[in-house]
C-alpha cells in the first residue's frame, strides 16, 4: 500500500481519460448534429478544431507518464492510437489553422461516417482503458 | 379560394419556342418550320401513347386472362375515342368548405439568408427587428416606408419599372389573405379588369392581336430578353402586352402600367405601387413591355380549355406535351436537321438517325393512326422497311421468309406490329405454345399470319390493343430506330448481335412467369436490349448515340410528365432496387443536374401558401398520391398530408374539386414566387462588384480595355432593378478604389496603402446606384485603362483586395468579380509559384491541391453573407489556379480561363468578349440555396459543382447562374425492394435581379427494378461519363491523377464484366466485347476522358489549364461537358454540295431558311481516318469551333465558303468565318448557328489549314487515335476485352 509514481500517474491518467470521454462524446455529437442539420458546418467545424489537438496532446502526456513510470502495458496498448492520431494530423486537409475538419467536405457522406465511426471507436477505447486505468492505479496501491 | 398565378410565358401556338435562350439574339434558329412539323408529329405521338399507355395495363391484364387475341388495329381504333385519362379519378368535385387552413403552417424554410445579427448596418438591424423589408439602400435612395410596408414584402420589386417577368408581385400578400379565408367558391370580388378576361370568352381576341402586334418590336428587345428567365421570342407572341391587353383603371396611377396590367387573380388595386416612383426612362419601358409579355398572365383566361396549362400547347391539350415545349428544346431540332444527339426527342432522333430528312417518314406515324382507326387495311407502301427490325433487315432474312408471300404486303400499320421483340409477341399471339428460343424470322411469319386473322375480326371493346404503332414509336428504343439502322447498312456495317440467345433464354422466361411484369414494364422497353460487339463495330458513334433513356414510368404517373432530361438525367433510368443490385451493376448511381438552366416557358405560380409536405417538406408535384380530394401522399416521405382549401380551385374554369389541374401537378418544372415565409431578410438588390488586376503583366496582356469596352456597353443590360449598384477596385500592390458618390462629377480614386490591414476607406459611394450614377461609371471605365496605362507594379495584392470588397459587400452580399492576370504575390493570400514547367508530361502531377486555405476561408466567409465570387483568370504565366480557383469553388461563382491572354492576338480578344458578354447579361439569382430530397431509402452521397454543402442537402449558392450544371451521387440508406417509383427533387430558391424570391422546383421520377440486365440497358452513358469525371476529378485532387485514370479504365472494365454476367455469357475471353446499347459509346468516351487535357499525362499540360479542365469537369452542365469531352466532328461537304445545287440561299432571305432546312450532317468519330483533304471538317468543341481545311479542297469550294482561292493564301492562324456571299458560306453559317444553338454564347471559329502550326490543336483532340503515349480506340478496346473475365 503506497502511493508511488505509478499511482499517481494512474490517478492523473482517470482524470485524463475522463476528459478524453468527454472530448469524444462531445465529437460524436458534434457530428450527429452535423448529419442531422441542426449545425451549420463552418459553425461546427470551429468549435471542433481547436479541440482536435489538445485531446491528442492531451493522451500523449498520459502515455509519457506511462513511459516514465514503466508501465508497459499500458503504454502498449495506447501506442495503436497514437499512432493513428500522428497519421490523421499529418494527412490532414490544408488549413491555416489547427484542426482536421474542413467544412467544405465534411459533410461529405464519406467523411461523416467515417468521423462518427471515428468518436464511437474512439469513446468505447477510453471507456475501456478507463476501467483499466481504475484497475491499474487499485493494483498500485495495494501492491507494495 | 385559389390565390395563385399562372402567369407563365405560354410559348406560341405553333408549340415552337426554341428562341433565344442561351444568348443568341436576334437569330432565330433555321429551320423552325421544319421543326413545328416535327412538334406537331411530336405531340400528336405523345398523345396517343398516353391513352396507350394508361390502357396498357388493363388490356394486358384482359388478355392474359383471357386470352383474348387483341388485334393492333381494331382495338387501336378505339383508343382516340377514349377520354383522356384522368389519373386521380377517385377525386370528386367538391365545394369544400373551409375546415382548415395550412395557411399558416409553413414555418419559414432554411434560408441562406443570414441571420440578422450577422448583417451590418445600423438600420438594416432595425429593419429586421420591425420585421419591415427596408431596402438595405443608402437612405436617400429609400422609398418611403409605406410604400413597401411589410404586408408588401414579398411582393417587392424593382423600383425601375421594369418588371419582371411575372406579374403577380404586383399582388398584396395582406390581402391575398382576406380573400382567401372565404370560401365563396367564386372569387369575383377581388378580380379586377384583367380577370375578366378571364371569365369571358369573348375577351380572347383583343389579346391575340396584340400579341401579333407585339411581333413588331420583338427584334429590338431581343438583346435585353437574353437574361429573363422566361425569355424567348416565341414565347410573347401568344402573350398580349400587358400595356394593352387589359389596362385596368387602377394600373393607370402607376409609372408601370404594364406591370399593374399584369392581370392577376388576386390583384387589387392598393397594391400598384412599391417602389414605383422612381424614374422611369422610356426605352425600360419597353422592356418591361417584353418582359411583362412573357408572364402571359391575361392569356389563361382565352384559353378555352379548362387546364391552363394546356396553354402552352394550344393545340394540345395533354398535358404530357407541356414540358415537350418547356424545357427539351433540343428535340426540335433533332432529327433531320443534323446528327446532333438531342435529349428531348427520343423516337424522333431514332428516326432521324441515318435517314434522309424526308417528311414523309416523318409522318409515317402521324398516319398511322389514321389509318388504323378507320379500321382499313392499308395496300402496301414501299419503304416499309424502315420500319422493320433488324431481324426483318434483309441481311438477316432467310430465304422462305422472303418466299414468304404474306411479308410483301406489310403495309405500314402493319409494319410497327412486326417489329416487337418476339419473345413478349408470342405471349399475345394465338399461338402461345411457340418456344421463346425462335428465331427472328420464323416469329414474323407466325406473326403474320394472325395479324391476317386479326384485320377481319373486329374487336368488340373497342380496347387498344396491347400494343400499337404510336406507342411503340414513343418508347424509349422503338422499332423504327432499328428499321433506321436495318436501311442504312451501306453505311455503317453495324452488325447488332439482335437478342443473343444465352440472353434470351434467360430472360424470356421470368417474364413469361410473371406476364404482368411484361405488361407493366411496357412492350417495345426489350427494344433497348439489344447488344453490340464493340470489337466488331469500331464505328460506334452514329448508330449508337442515343437519346438519354426514357423513362417509362408505371401506370399511375404514365400521364405526368417528368422533368426535363436536359435538367436533370439521372445516370440509371431504372433504379436498382437494392444497394446490392447496383453493386452488381457497378454502374454509378447520381444525377447531373442543370437547375437553372435557361427555359423558356415555365409555369410561374404565385400561391398564398405553396402545398409542401409537413413531415419532409417536399414541395406538391405531379407524382404524389392522392389519397382523396382533401389528402395527398408525399411521394418522398410516403407521409399523408392535408390539401389546403384553396388547393381545389382551378382558376381557369373557376371549378373547385379537381386537384388535378393545378399547375403544380401538371408540371414537373415549376416556379413558385415565393412568400415572405420564405426570406430570412428583404430580398437583396442586384449588387455588382468588379475586381481588376491592374499589375504590370495586367497591363502588357491589356485585358482591361476589353473588359471595360464590354462593360461600357453591356452595363444597361446587367440584369437588375433601380437598386442596383456597382463598384470597381483596382489592385496591383495597393489597392485603388473608386469614388462615384453624388456630387461628384468625376470618379475619384483613392489609393489604400496598407494592404496587410485592409479598409475601407470611406463608407459610402464606392458601391453606387447603377441608374443614377451611370455617367460616372461609364466616365470611370473609359478612364480605368489609360489610367494604369504606364504602371510598373509588379505586385499583385489580390488577398487585400478580396478582403476589402468583401468589406463592401458585406452588408447586402452580391457578386464580385475577379479579373487576375498573373501570381498574387503581395499582401495577404500571397502565392509562390509551384509548378515546375519540366514536369509538365510528368506521369505524376503534384500541386492539384491548393497550396493555401485562405481562398477557400475566404469563399466561405463569403458564402456567409451571400457573397458569390468569379474569377476570370487571364493569365500570362503560372497563377496558381488550383489555390486561386478557391474563391469561386466554395462560394458558388464560376471561372473563365483565357490562357495567355493577349490584346494583339484579335482572337483571345474576341472570345473573351463573348464570354464576358454573357456573363454580364445572363440570368443571376442571388442569395441562393438548393435542396435536393430523395424518396425515402436513398440519400445523397456527394455533391459535385460550385457551391458550399451546408448540411445533408442543402447547398448553398450565393449567386447562381444558368450556365452552372451540378452532379449528386446517390447512394443507398436502404433497400427500396417495396416501391415502384423513386423521386428526386430539386428545389432551388433564389432572389431573381428584380428582388423577387422564387423557388423553382424540378421533380423527377424513375422506376425502380429489380432485374439487373434491365439496370444495364437503362443505364445512361453521357451522365455516367458526366458523372464518373466528376468523381474523377475528386479522386485527382484527393489522391493523385493516377489513380483517377485507372479508375477510369476499372469502371470500364467492371461495367463490361458485370454485363457479361448478367447476360449469362460464358465466362473466359473471348474475340468478343458485348456492350448493351445502352453502354456502347462508353469505352469511347472513357478514352477520351483519358486523353482530356483534366486527366492526360504524357502530354505537356500547363497545371492551370489543367485545373480549370477539372474544374469545368465538375461545373459544366452535361450538354456542354459532352463537348468538352468529345467534340463534335462533321464532314461538312454533304452541307456545301447541298447548298450548290440547291442554290436558292442566295437569293433567300433568312426567312426561308425554315424552308430550306439543312440537310443532316452524319457524325464523325474522332479519328484521322475520317480526314480527307478534298473535303472541309467541322469540330465543335463547345467554347470553340475549328473548320479543318484539307489541303485539296476544290478552288471554287474554297473560295465559295472561305473567299481564298487556295489553301495557302488561308494564315497559319484565321479566326472567325469570312463573310461570303455564296450559298456555300450561307450554309455553313447557319449550320454553325444551329451546332450553337444550346450554347452560353457563340464560340469561336478557327480555320485550319492542314499545313498549318495550328493544326495540332486540331489533332490532338482527335481522341481515337494512337499518340505516343496514348492508345487507340480500337486498342483501349483490346485491353478492356483483355481485361473483361
Amino acid at each position: 500500500m503506497a502511493f508511488n509514481f505509478t499511482a499517481f500517474t494512474y490517478i492523473v491518467a482517470l482524470i485524463g481519460d475522463a476528459f478524453l470521454i468527454f472530448f469524444s462524446i462531445f465529437h460524436v455529437i458534434a457530428f450527429d448534429e452535423l448529419k442531422t442539420d441542426y449545425k451549420n458546418p463552418i459553425d461546427q467545424c470551429n468549435s471542433l478544431n481547436p479541440l482536435v489537438l489538445p485531446e491528442y496532446l492531451l493522451h500523449i502526456f498520459l502515455n509519457v507518464l506511462f513511459l516514465f513510470c514503466g508501465e508497459w502495458f499500458s503504454l502498449f496498448i495506447n501506442i495503436p492510437l497514437i499512432a493513428y492520431h500522428i497519421w490523421r494530423y499529418k494527412n490532414r486537409p490544408i488549413m491555416s489553422g489547427p484542426g482536421l475538419y474542413d467544412p467544405t467536405t465534411v459533410l461529405k457522406t464519406d467523411t461523416l461516417a467515417r468521423n462518427m465511426r471515428e468518436g464511437w471507436i474512439k469513446l468505447a477505447v477510453y471507456l475501456i482503458s478507463f476501467f483499466y486505468y481504475i484497475y491499474g492505479m487499485v493494483y498500485s496501491l495495494i501492491s507494495t | 379560394m385559389s390565390a395563385y398565378n399562372t402567369n407563365y410565358a405560354p410559348p406560341a401556338p405553333n408549340g415552337n419556342q426554341n428562341n433565344l435562350v442561351n444568348g443568341l439574339p436576334g437569330a432565330p434558329p433555321p429551320a423552325i418550320q421544319l421543326d413545328q412539323q416535327q412538334q406537331a408529329y411530336h405531340q400528336q405521338q405523345q398523345q396517343h401513347q398516353h391513352y396507350l399507355q394508361q390502357q396498357q395495363l388493363l388490356q394486358q391484364k384482359q388478355q392474359f386472362q383471357q386470352q383474348q387475341p387483341g388485334s393492333p388495329e381494331n382495338a387501336f381504333a378505339g383508343a382516340p375515342l377514349h377520354p383522356p385519362p384522368q389519373f386521380n379519378s377517385n377525386i370528386v368535385n367538391k365545394f369544400l368548405p373551409p375546415t382548415s387552413s395550412t395557411a399558416a403552417q409553413l414555418p419559414p424554410h432554411s434560408l441562406a439568408a443570414t441571420p440578422p445579427a450577422l448583417i451590418n448596418g445600423p438600420h438594416f438591424r432595425t429593419a429586421q427587428g420591425v420585421q419591415s423589408p427596408l431596402s438595405t439602400l443608402p437612405p436617400h435612395l429609400r422609398q418611403p416606408p409605406t410604400l413597401n410596408g411589410p404586408g408588401q414584402q414579398i411582393v417587392t420589386n424593382g423600383s425601375n419599372g421594369v418588371p419582371s417577368s411575372n406579374s403577380s408581385r404586383t399582388a398584396s400578400p395582406g390581402l391575398l389573405t382576406s380573400c382567401a379565408t372565404p370560401p365563396a367558391p367564386p372569387p369575383k370580388p377581388i378580380y379586377t379588369g384583367v380577370t375578366l378576361t378571364q371569365q369571358q370568352q369573348p375577351l380572347q381576341s383583343p389579346p391575340q392581336q396584340q400579341a401579333v402586334d407585339s411581333h413588331s418590336y420583338v427584334p429590338t428587345l431581343t438583346s435585353n430578353l437574353q437574361n429573363l428567365n422566361l425569355g424567348g421570342i416565341n414565347g410573347m407572341p401568344a402573350t398580349p402586352p400587358p400595356a394593352s391587353s387589359a389596362a385596368p383603371p387602377p394600373t393607370t396611377t402607376s409609372t408601370v402600367p404594364p406591370k399593374a396590367a399584369q392581370s392577376n387573380i388576386q390583384r387589387g388595386p392598393v397594391n400598384i405601387s412599391d417602389y414605383r416612383g422612381v424614374s422611369v426612362v422610356p426605352a425600360q419601358l419597353d422592356t418591361s413591355g417584353a418582359q411583362t409579355l412573357l408572364a402571359a398572365s391575361g392569356l389563361q383566361g382565352h384559353n378555352p380549355v379548362p387546364n391552363m396549362f394546356a396553354a402552352s400547347t394550344p393545340v394540345n391539350k395533354n398535358p404530357a406535351n407541356i414540358f415537350g415545349g418547356v424545357a427539351g428544346l433540343p428535340k426540335i431540332k433533332s432529327p433531320t436537321v443534323g446528327g446532333r444527339t438531342p435529349y428531348g426527342a427520343p423516337q424522333q432522333q431514332a428516326m432521324g438517325i441515318g435517314q434522309p430528312p424526308n417528311n414523309s417518314s416523318l409522318q409515317e406515324p402521324i398516319k398511322q393512326p389514321q389509318a388504323t382507326s378507320a379500321g382499313v387495311v392499308q395496300p402496301p407502301l414501299p419503304g416499309q422497311g424502315q420500319w422493320l427490325p433488324p431481324g426483318v433487315s434483309k441481311p438477316v432474312l432467310p430465304p422462305n421468309a422472303l418466299a414468304q408471300p404474306l411479308l410483301p404486303p406489310t403495309s405500314k400499320h402493319m409494319a410497327p406490329p412486326m417489329s416487337m421483340p418476339p419473345n413478349q409477341l408470342q405471349s399475345h399471339q394465338p399461338q402461345p405454345q411457340l418456344p421463346p428460343h425462335t428465331t427472328q424470322q420464323q416469329q414474323q411469319q407466325t406473326m403474320q399470319q394472325p395479324q391476317q386473322q386479326i384485320y377481319s375480326k373486329p374487336f368488340p371493346l373497342a380496347q387498344p390493343p396491347y400494343q400499337s404503332p404510336p406507342t411503340q414509336s414513343m418508347q424509349p428504343p422503338p422499332p423504327p430506330q432499328s428499321g433506321a439502322f436495318g436501311t442504312q447498312p451501306n453505311t455503317v456495317p453495324l452488325q447488332y448481335q439482335s437478342q443473343q440467345p444465352q440472353a434470351y433464354g434467360a430472360a424470356a422466361p421470368s417474364q413469361f412467369g410473371a406476364p404482368l411484369s411484361v405488361t407493366q414494364q411496357g412492350f417495345s422497353r426489350l427494344w433497348g436490349q439489344d447488344t453490340i460487339d464493340l470489337m466488331q463495330n469500331r464505328h460506334i458513334l452514329s448508330p449508337a448515340t442515343l437519346p438519354p433513356p426514357k423513362v417509362v414510368l408505371h401506370n399511375q404517373f404514365h400521364e405526368s410528365i417528368n422533368c426535363s432530361p436536359s435538367i436533370i438525367r439521372c445516370t440509371l433510368a431504372k433504379i436498382p432496387e437494392s444497394n446490392a443490385l447496383l453493386q452488381k451493376s457497378r454502374l454509378p448511381l447520381g444525377i447531373v443536374i442543370h437547375p437553372f438552366r435557361d427555359v423558356n416557358s415555365l409555369p410561374v405560380i404565385q400561391c398564398i401558401n405553396i402545398v409542401r409536405c409537413r413531415l419532409c417538406r417536399t414541395y406538391i408535384n405531379p407524382f404524389v398520391y392522392f389519397v382523396d380530394s382533401k389528402m395527398w401522399k408525399c411521394n418522398l416521405c410516403y407521409r399523408v398530408n392535408e390539401l389546403p382549401e384553396d388547393f381545389q380551385f382551378d382558376p381557369a374554369t373557376k371549378t373547385y374539386g379537381d386537384v388535378t389541374r393545378r399547375p403544380e401537378v401538371r408540371s414537373s418544372t415549376i416556379e413558385f414566387i415565393a412568400p415572405s415565409e420564405y426570406m430570412l431578410r428583404p430580398p437583396q438588390p442586384a449588387m455588382y462588384l468588379f475586381l481588376f488586376d491592374v499589375s504590370i503583366i495586367a497591363q502588357q496582356s491589356g485585358y482591361l480595355e476589353a473588359a471595360c469596352s464590354v462593360l461600357n456597353r453591356h452595363l444597361d443590360d446587367m440584369p437588375g432593378d433601380a437598386r442596383t449598384q456597382v463598384g470597381f477596385i483596382c489592385y496591383d500592390s495597393y489597392v485603388h478604389f473608386y469614388s462615384m458618390g453624388e456630387g461628384f462629377n468625376q470618379p475619384h480614386e483613392m489609393t489604400l496603402l496598407d494592404i496587410e490591414d485592409a479598409f475601407l476607406p470611406r463608407p459610402d459611394s464606392l458601391l453606387v446606384n447603377l441608374k443614377e450614377c451611370k455617367e460616372l461609371v461609364k466616365d470611370l471605365l473609359k478612364q480605368l485603362p489609360k489610367r494604369f496605362a504606364n504602371t510598373h507594379d509588379p505586385g499583385s495584392a489580390l488577398g487585400a483586395a478580396l478582403q476589402v470588397a468583401f468589406k463592401l459587400m458585406q452588408a447586402s452580399g452580391g457578386r464580385i468579380t475577379v479579373f487576375q492576370s498573373c501570381l498574387p504575390n503581395k499582401g495577404p493570400g500571397a502565392l509562390e509559384p509551384r509548378e515546375d514547367p519540366n514536369n509538365r508530361s510528368a506521369k505524376d502531377v503534384a500541386h492539384l491541391n491548393p497550396a493555401t486555405d485562405f481562398y477557400k476561408r475566404y469563399a466561405l466567409e463569403c458564402s456567409g453573407f451571400q457573397i458569390a465570387v468569379d474569377l476570370f483568370l487571364m493569365n500570362q504565366q503560372y497563377s496558381d489556379m488550383a489555390t486561386i480557383s478557391g474563391i469561386s469553388k466554395h462560394s458558388g461563382g464560376c471561372i473563365h480561363h483565357f490562357p495567355l491572354y493577349q490584346k494583339t492576338k484579335q482572337h483571345h480578344v474576341d472570345s473573351f468578349r463573348q464570354s464576358f458578354k454573357r456573363y454580364l447579361t445572363r440570368k443571376i439569382g442571388f442569395e441562393a440555396v438548393m435542396r435536393i430530397r430523395c424518396t425515402r431509402g436513398l440519400q445523397v452521397h456527394t455533391f459535385h459543382g460550385n457551391f458550399f454543402v451546408r448540411s445533408t442537402d442543402l447547398l448553398s449558392l450565393p449567386n447562381v447562374n444558368p450556365d452552372a450544371g451540378y452532379g449528386m451521387q446517390i447512394s443507398y440508406e436502404e433497400s427500396l425492394t417495396d416501391v415502384k417509383t423513386i423521386c428526386f427533387q430539386a428545389a432551388l430558391l433564389y432572389t431573381n435581379s428584380e428582388g423577387e424570391r422564387r423557388i423553382r422546383v424540378h421533380t423527377v421520377c424513375l422506376p425502380v427494378t429489380a432485374s439487373l440486365p434491365e439496370v444495364m440497358h437503362a443505364a445512361d452513358t453521357e451522365a455516367i461519363v458526366g458523372l464518373l469525371s466528376k468523381m474523377a476529378v475528386d479522386r485527382s485532387i484527393a489522391s493523385n491523377l493516377s489513380d483517377a485514370r485507372d479508375a477510369f479504365i476499372n469502371a470500364t472494365i467492371d461495367i463490361f464484366n458485370a454485363f457479361k454476367i448478367a447476360q449469362n455469357l460464358p465466362s473466359g475471353q473471348s474475340g468478343q466485347l458485348i456492350a448493351p446499347r445502352s453502354l456502347a459509346l462508353l469505352p469511347l468516351y472513357i478514352l477520351a476522358l483519358l486523353k482530356h487535357p483534366a486527366f492526360r499525362v504524357g502530354t505537356s499540360t500547363r497545371l492551370d489549364d489543367r485545373v480549370y479542365a477539372m474544374d469545368c469537369m465538375k461545373t459544366l452542365p452535361l450538354d456542354q461537358l459532352m463537348k468538352f469531352i468529345y467534340p463534335e466532328l462533321y464532314k461538312v461537304d454533304g452541307l456545301l454540295y447541298h447548298a450548290r445545287n440547291s442554290n436558292v440561299s442566295t437569293t433567300q432571305d433568312d426567312d426561308d431558311d425554315e424552308d430550306n432546312p439543312l440537310p443532316e450532317v452524319p457524325r464523325l468519330q474522332l479519328s484521322a481516318e475520317h480526314l480527307d483533304s478534298r473535303s472541309i471538317f467541322l469540330m465543335d468543341c463547345g467554347t470553340l469551333i475549328m473548320l479543318y481545311v484539307g489541303l485539296n479542297v476544290p478552288t471554287e469550294i474554297l473560295d465559295n465558303v472561305l473567299g481564298v482561292s487556295s489553301t495557302a493564301e488561308l494564315a497559319d492562324y484565321v479566326y472567325g468565318l469570312p463573310n461570303v456571299v455564296s450559298p456555300e458560306n450561307d450554309i455553313l453559317k447557319r449550320f454553325i448557328l444551329r451546332l450553337n444553338y444550346d450554347k452560353p454564347y457563340a464560340p469561336l471559329v478557327q480555320i485550319i489549314r492542314d499545313t498549318s502550326t495550328a493544326k495540332a490543336q486540331f489533332i490532338e483532340r482527335l481522341t481515337d487515335d494512337r499518340s505516343e503515349s496514348s492508345l487507340s480506340y480500337y486498342e483501349f478496346l483490346q485491353h478492356i476485352r483483355a481485361q473483361v473475365k
